[in-house]
């Protein structure tokens, strides 16, 4: 007899978190930036709630420095699925002059994507805001709960947490918070890798091995986007066969070199590499302590 | 690959953070990257292993870990993540939140100072828990010359707590380690040949996790899920306790209306049988009309149907409780007003017992208490059924989770 001794503790775990999100907010989102870890999320959302519909649209915010195969990828999953996705642009921000854009040689919109997604947690009245962060990928990350309150500016406040005990999640809030909500906290890159092999789901080609046009700066691999990732003149532009650990903003993601070109290959890449998964973002050298300052002034 | 989930417990000084570090350096699972940067803070001084789980500025400021930190790592054969949670007193609402989810705790004590008072009261908890595997690491043997007598005085003196707090069926195992210099950690120890017990890793990846007391099939149910269309309706949630087949008669709480289970199904695909963990969306042959909170079980095996209950509450906020204020419980996903009527005694956590000294209960206290709810709730006995016998309590006013408390008879 079947048994669903097959499933994995893991995705056990998400399934219940997803259904108590739905079940404890009455405005829940998911964050979906098109990388590996929120495709993963839609598939456990369509698994928790089947064979109704996602209950919940998804929220991209974009800086529009994505890859091109990023938006392609998230349009195309948006209508195969008939999901309701509601874009806001960092752009617009910058146009309202709210926040300023970055220049220089580290220019990014990764740090302006906060005031765009609180303007959009206020403009929908979200209450909770389910994302793709691991605990595994990174210092600041590993000390976060599965639901994190947040206050009304955003922030989080690593001293005040609310403790959880076995599996019961406590998302009473008050009128002005919300909270973010981690289904696959305790995932490691691996276990995503494994689902997505797991369950035939389709992500981003720039995830597998491709020839681009990249240049090395500070021993790391970026894309070349002119207009978009600033490069100075003598930084030498070459083809090279990467692919890409994360997928963020173009300016803070940078590639490594890669013959996996499919999810087994990835697996085995993973098994023998040395370097972790946030070794590739940009933003996250720029200061020791990069994630976590930006996480208490309300970063996702 | 399974995941095991750890928690540690040990004072600040037993050198729980470098043993941490070690099982990380001797698995290979710090990443370059991370190792650079270890590297940079460590200075000219020998790598400090302890760095690699004390990663938040305030911790740098204090020199302490102050929250529970989750530290992956793996083996060949599994991969773990520690609950790593603080060792000094002020923080035991931590430790009990690490310990909540774990199937194994590691007890961390120096050879240099032996068991502690902290010791104790993470030994206490861990019983409190119900948590059954239990690995007491004697740490920092290279100071005593890898010495058998120092292993066994040690082991001597933890045992002599033994007899006031193991319970039945609770497995303790001791490893003579030196996380410093890495002996029996993960690799087996050359100055030690005396001892003939596995290692640290060994001991973790041979144990078999099984939980104890009874099997009985819970089934909370999370969301209702409709299909107008289809005419369907199935019940969403996470099977607890033990396994439910297709076919199978259960009963409905709190209406103990009967039915069959008619389906079990995860996303498109149709099971005969759930175990235990999983998160299912359950069909009856019969449109029972049930919500989120009810419960389903197996007919004949009925929770207990509480509307007071005594309990074994840890309090975990700074607003110390209140005999006679509103509460929310909440046990498993089912909110009730409650309201603790007694303190009946308070624990101390070297095992005995004091009398409640006033009506309150304070930050990382633990007491006996009677509550009495505006509702009802199905549970069972931690000790008898631990997945079914928890609840918290939350503040109204401030929504904190406020307590732990543990089910215990009626």
């Amino acid at each position: 007899m079947s048994s669903t001794a097959e499933i994995g503790t893991l995705e056990n775990e998400a399934i219940y978190i997803l259904r108590e999100t739905v079940a404890q907010f009455s405005r829940p989102v998911l964050l979906f930036s098109g990388g590996k870890d929120s495709i993963t999320l839609v598939r456990l959302a369509q698994k928790a709630f089947y064979p109704s519909k996602i209950p919940f649209p998804l929220l991209h915010i974009d800086t529009g420095h994505n890859f091109p195969e990023t938006i392609k990828f998230r349009d195309r999953l948006v209508e195969e699925l008939g999901l309701q996705l509601i874009v806001r642009d960092v752009q617009s921000t910058i146009d309202a002059g709210t926040v300023e854009e970055e220049v220089g040689l580290y220019a990014s919109r990764n740090m302006l994507q906060t005031k765009t997604l609180l303007d959009a947690i206020e403009e929908f009245k979200f209450d909770a805001c389910i994302g793709g962060a691991r605990r595994d990928e990174e210092k600041a990350r590993s000390k976060e709960r599965i639901f994190s309150v947040r206050d009304i500016s955003g922030k989080w406040d690593e001293k005040s947490q609310r403790p959880e005990l076995f599996d019961m999640l406590n998302g009473k809030i008050e009128a002005g918070q919300n909270v973010r909500v981690f289904p696959i906290s305790n995932w490691t890159e691996s276990d995503v890798w494994s689902f997505i092999g797991k369950e035939h789901i389709e992500v981003p080609s720039l995830y597998f091995a491709h020839k681009r046009l990249v240049f090395i700066r500070d021993q790391m691999i970026l894309p070349v986007n002119d207009g978009v990732v600033f490069r100075e003149e003598y930084e030498r532009v070459e083809e090279r066969v990467v692919r890409f650990r994360t997928i963020g903003d173009m300016t803070c993601t940078a590639a490594i070199l890669s013959e996996a070109i499919d999810v087994d290959s990835v697996l085995e890449e993973l098994r023998n590499v040395s370097t972790s998964e946030r070794a590739s973002r940009i933003d996250d050298k720029r200061r020791l302590h990069g994630l976590e300052e930006r996480k208490r002034s309300g970063y996702f | 690959m399974d995941t095991l989930k750890i928690s540690t417990g040990g004072s600040v000084d037993a050198g729980k953070s470098t043993l941490i570090g070690r099982l990380l350096w001797d698995t290979d699972s710090i990443t370059d990257d991370r190792v650079a940067a270890i590297k940079k803070a460590s200075g000219e001084n020998q790598l400090d292993l302890s760095l690699a789980t004390d990663g938040l500025l305030i911790e740098r400021e204090r020199g302490i870990t102050i929250d529970v930190a989750h530290v992956f790592f793996g083996s060949a054969f599994r991969n773990y993540i520690i609950a790593d949670t603080p060792g000094h007193f002020e923080y035991t609402r931590n430790m009990i939140t690490g310990a909540s989810t774990s199937q194994v705790s590691i007890l961390v004590i120096g050879a240099d100072v032996g068991t502690e008072a902290q010791t104790e009261r993470h030994f206490f908890i861990n019983n409190l828990l119900r948590i059954k595997d239990v690995v007491v690491v004697v740490n920092k043997m290279d100071l005593f010359d890898f010495s058998e007598e120092v292993f066994e005085n040690m082991k001597r003196s933890f045992k002599s707590m033994l007899d006031r707090g193991e319970f039945e069926e609770q497995r303790i195992t001791f490893i003579p380690v030196s996380a410093l210099c890495g002996d029996n950690v993960v690799h087996r120890s050359d100055s030690m040949s005396w001892y003939k017990g596995p290692t640290l890793l060994s001991y973790l990846d041979e144990l078999s996790v099984d939980t104890f007391g009874l099997s009985k099939a819970r089934f909370p149910i999370q969301c209702v899920v409709q299909d107008p269309e289809a005419d369907f309706i199935g019940y969403a949630g996470k099977l607890l306790g033990a396994d439910l087949s297709v076919g199978c008669e259960i009963e409905v709480l709190p209406s103990l209306k009967r039915s069959r289970v008619k389906g079990i199904q995860v996303y498109e695909k149709h099971y005969g049988r759930a175990v235990k963990g999983s998160s299912i969306l359950l069909t009856l042959e019969d449109d029972l009309k049930l919500e989120r909170g009810d419960m389903i079980v197996k007919a004949g095996e009925s929770p207990l149907v509480m509307t007071t209950l005594v309990g074994v509450l840890t309090w975990m906020s700074s607003t110390s409780l209140k005999t006679g204020v509103v509460y929310d419980l909440q046990h498993g996903i089912r909110r009730v007003k409650a309201r603790v009527d007694d303190i009946i005694n308070k624990l101390n956590p070297d095992f005995s017992q004091k009398s409640a000294d006033d009506d309150a209960l304070n930050m990382n206290e633990i007491g006996r208490v009677r509550i009495s709810l505006d509702g009802q709730i199905f549970a069972d006995p931690f000790e008898e059924l631990t997945v079914n016998g928890s609840f918290i309590l939350i503040d109204p006013n401030s929504n904190d989770t406020v307590a732990v408390g543990l089910i215990n008879g009626l």
